[in-house]
């Protein structure tokens, strides 16, 4: 059997599946962006002039940011501990990122609802401490969205941070202290700036994940701040204007396209930095 | 060594980091317990009514069973296409094999929501024609399951392949072994660890797959997750709780037990 036959008997089969269940059906989606309801371009001129649209994607990037900066420095003290605490500390750890990691996201966003809704865990304590007598709204707004992708996102920072860390040789931190360096001055002007791929690299990842994310913001969100997922399932389901929804699921997806372009130029050695 | 370890602030702010990732786990037990039909703390009196709730309704454990077959069909495919094609690249390295992976790990890194409306139109495109693989139906999920899910067990096997000698392999070819047998007696035992763990972590990701799921069913192909998504939505269900109760129950046992075997393990060897 020649080698491409045997080539094409091995890594044809994936492609060509995939091929037929999503890379078509995705050109499909594309023809529906500009076929719904008429054919043109006016979905996308909607899609980035519409005063709802454009609100949603608003709060979607406000959403995201603060999602990003929260979970990459949350992840980088939790990864600290994981790479350099004592062994017990290290276990600890492992078992706070791994079961978390592995629980499903309904599980998650209920565990929020059960602790921050008005008849919540958190209000409870709250009233029953005397510290407030109405019950503080942390659902249901984007309060409770950005809780609960913090929660959700926090352990997919901590892997590329952890990887950067191990990779820091312990000889260049030892040299620092040895020259009369304080270790707050370690920290700040080698170590960080030492694993500073690392936290790019977290912070995209995240970045990434959160544009996309559909069930925290539905559920911890409760319809009230609704991020540009959640707008596309509302135009396809509810409201259905199926053109606009496949126009903003492309303009998503060449926003993700162009942002893991640049995470593979930063990630390639002698690319980006 | 003593010197580097961080410090104090450190350990304190990471402590803080885990009090808040157990937290809602924590938070779902007490609350499984209430005796109320709706979200609330047990006041004095604990109950077992949701868990019974659990047992008496089938839709749950028809629910359960849903996903357990989904799981284990598209867990199959993915795992099945994915070792196809991860071996492909590892024995052929064919030209174009950055690009190749590129494709076959789209699903993964393309955002969720538009991986759920492509599959919603493969799968109401097909409803036009049958009604085996459709919208709303088991095997449609299954395939659209699979689809999202293979990526992760490519990662999987691609790393194990990675950390294989490649010259056992050629010693094999060069003492005349065909592919089928290079393939089924060389490289698969040595990497076999690797395919159950891709076979386990995507069937895990299917049981709990809700993004792609909301988009392709309505009432015919109610998996688990799509159950509790229904209780979360209008009037939050207690019954949510057992069934979270439940499902952490499983992942922190297998988790510890892991941990147990390999500890077990390493004082034996």
């Amino acid at each position: 059997m020649p080698a491409p036959t045997r080539a094409l008997l091995l890594i044809g089969p994936l492609l060509l599946f995939l091929a037929l269940v999503y890379v078509l059906p995705f050109l499909g989606i594309l023809r529906w962006s500009v076929t719904l309801p008429e054919p043109g371009l006016e979905q996308y001129r909607a899609a980035l002039t519409d005063p709802l649209v454009r609100s949603v994607l608003w709060r979607t990037l406000r959403i995201c940011a603060i999602v990003t900066v929260l979970s990459v420095v949350l992840a980088y003290i939790v990864a600290l501990i994981w790479v350099r605490g004592s062994p017990v500390q290290r276990l600890v750890v492992e078992l706070c990122i791994l079961i978390p990691f592995w629980i499903s996201v309904l599980t998650r966003a209920f565990g929020w609802l059960a602790l921050l809704s008005n008849r919540g865990i958190v209000n409870g304590w709250l009233q029953a401490t005397g510290l407030t007598s109405d019950p503080l709204t942390m659902v249901r707004n984007e309060f409770g969205v950005v809780v609960g992708m913090v929660h959700f996102l926090i352990p997919f920072a901590v892997f590329p941070l952890a990887s950067a860390m191990r990779s820091v040789d312990e000889r260049v931190l030892m040299a620092a202290r040895g020259m009369g360096a304080s270790r707050a001055r370690v920290f700040w002007q080698v170590f960080l700036p030492m694993t500073r791929a690392g936290v790019i690299g977290a912070a995209l990842v995240v970045f990434v994940f959160a544009l996309g994310f559909f069930v925290t913001p539905a559920i911890l969100g409760g319809g009230r701040s609704v991020m540009v997922a959640e707008l596309i399932y509302l135009r396809i389901f509810q409201s259905p204007n199926w053109g606009l929804g496949a126009a903003i699921s492309v303009l998503l997806m060449l926003a993700v396209g162009a942002m893991l372009a640049a995470l593979l130029r930063q990630a390639r050695p002698g690319g980006g930095s | 060594m003593t010197l580097l370890r961080p410090g104090m602030l450190a350990t304190v702010l990471a402590a803080l980091v885990a009090v808040f990732l157990l937290m809602p786990l924590v938070a779902v037990i007490p609350v499984s317990f209430t005796p109320n039909r709706y979200l609330s703390l047990p006041d004095g009196e604990w109950s077992l009514r949701h868990y019974q709730t659990l047992m008496t309704n089938p839709a749950w454990a028809e629910g359960a069973w849903l996903s357990v077959r989904i799981g284990l069909l598209s867990s199959l495919i993915a795992t099945g296409l994915a070792l196809l094609f991860s071996l492909g690249i590892w024995m052929i390295q064919p030209r174009f094999a950055a690009l190749y992976m590129g494709l076959a790990l789209l699903p993964m890194v393309a955002p969720p929501v538009v991986s759920a409306l492509t599959l919603y139109f493969f799968l109401i495109t097909l409803s036009q024609f049958n009604s085996v693989v459709a919208y709303d139906t088991w095997i449609g999920v299954a395939l659209a399951h699979a689809v999202m899910i293979a990526p992760f067990a490519v990662v999987l096997i691609t790393v194990s392949l990675s950390q294989l000698d490649r010259r056992i392999d050629l010693a094999a070819r060069s003492m005349g072994a065909s592919l089928p047998t290079r393939i089924l007696r060389v490289i698969l035992p040595n990497i076999r660890f690797g395919v159950l763990t891709a076979l386990f972590l995507t069937f895990v990701l299917s049981w709990e797959e809700i993004g792609v799921t909301l988009f392709i069913t309505s009432v015919n192909a109610v998996t688990l997750p799509r159950l509790m998504w229904m209780g979360l939505r209008d009037n939050i269900d207690p019954a949510i709780a057992a069934v979270s109760v439940l499902l952490i129950a499983i992942v922190v046992t297998v988790i510890l037990g892991k941990y147990i075997a390999q500890r077990l393990f390493s004082e034996r060897g």
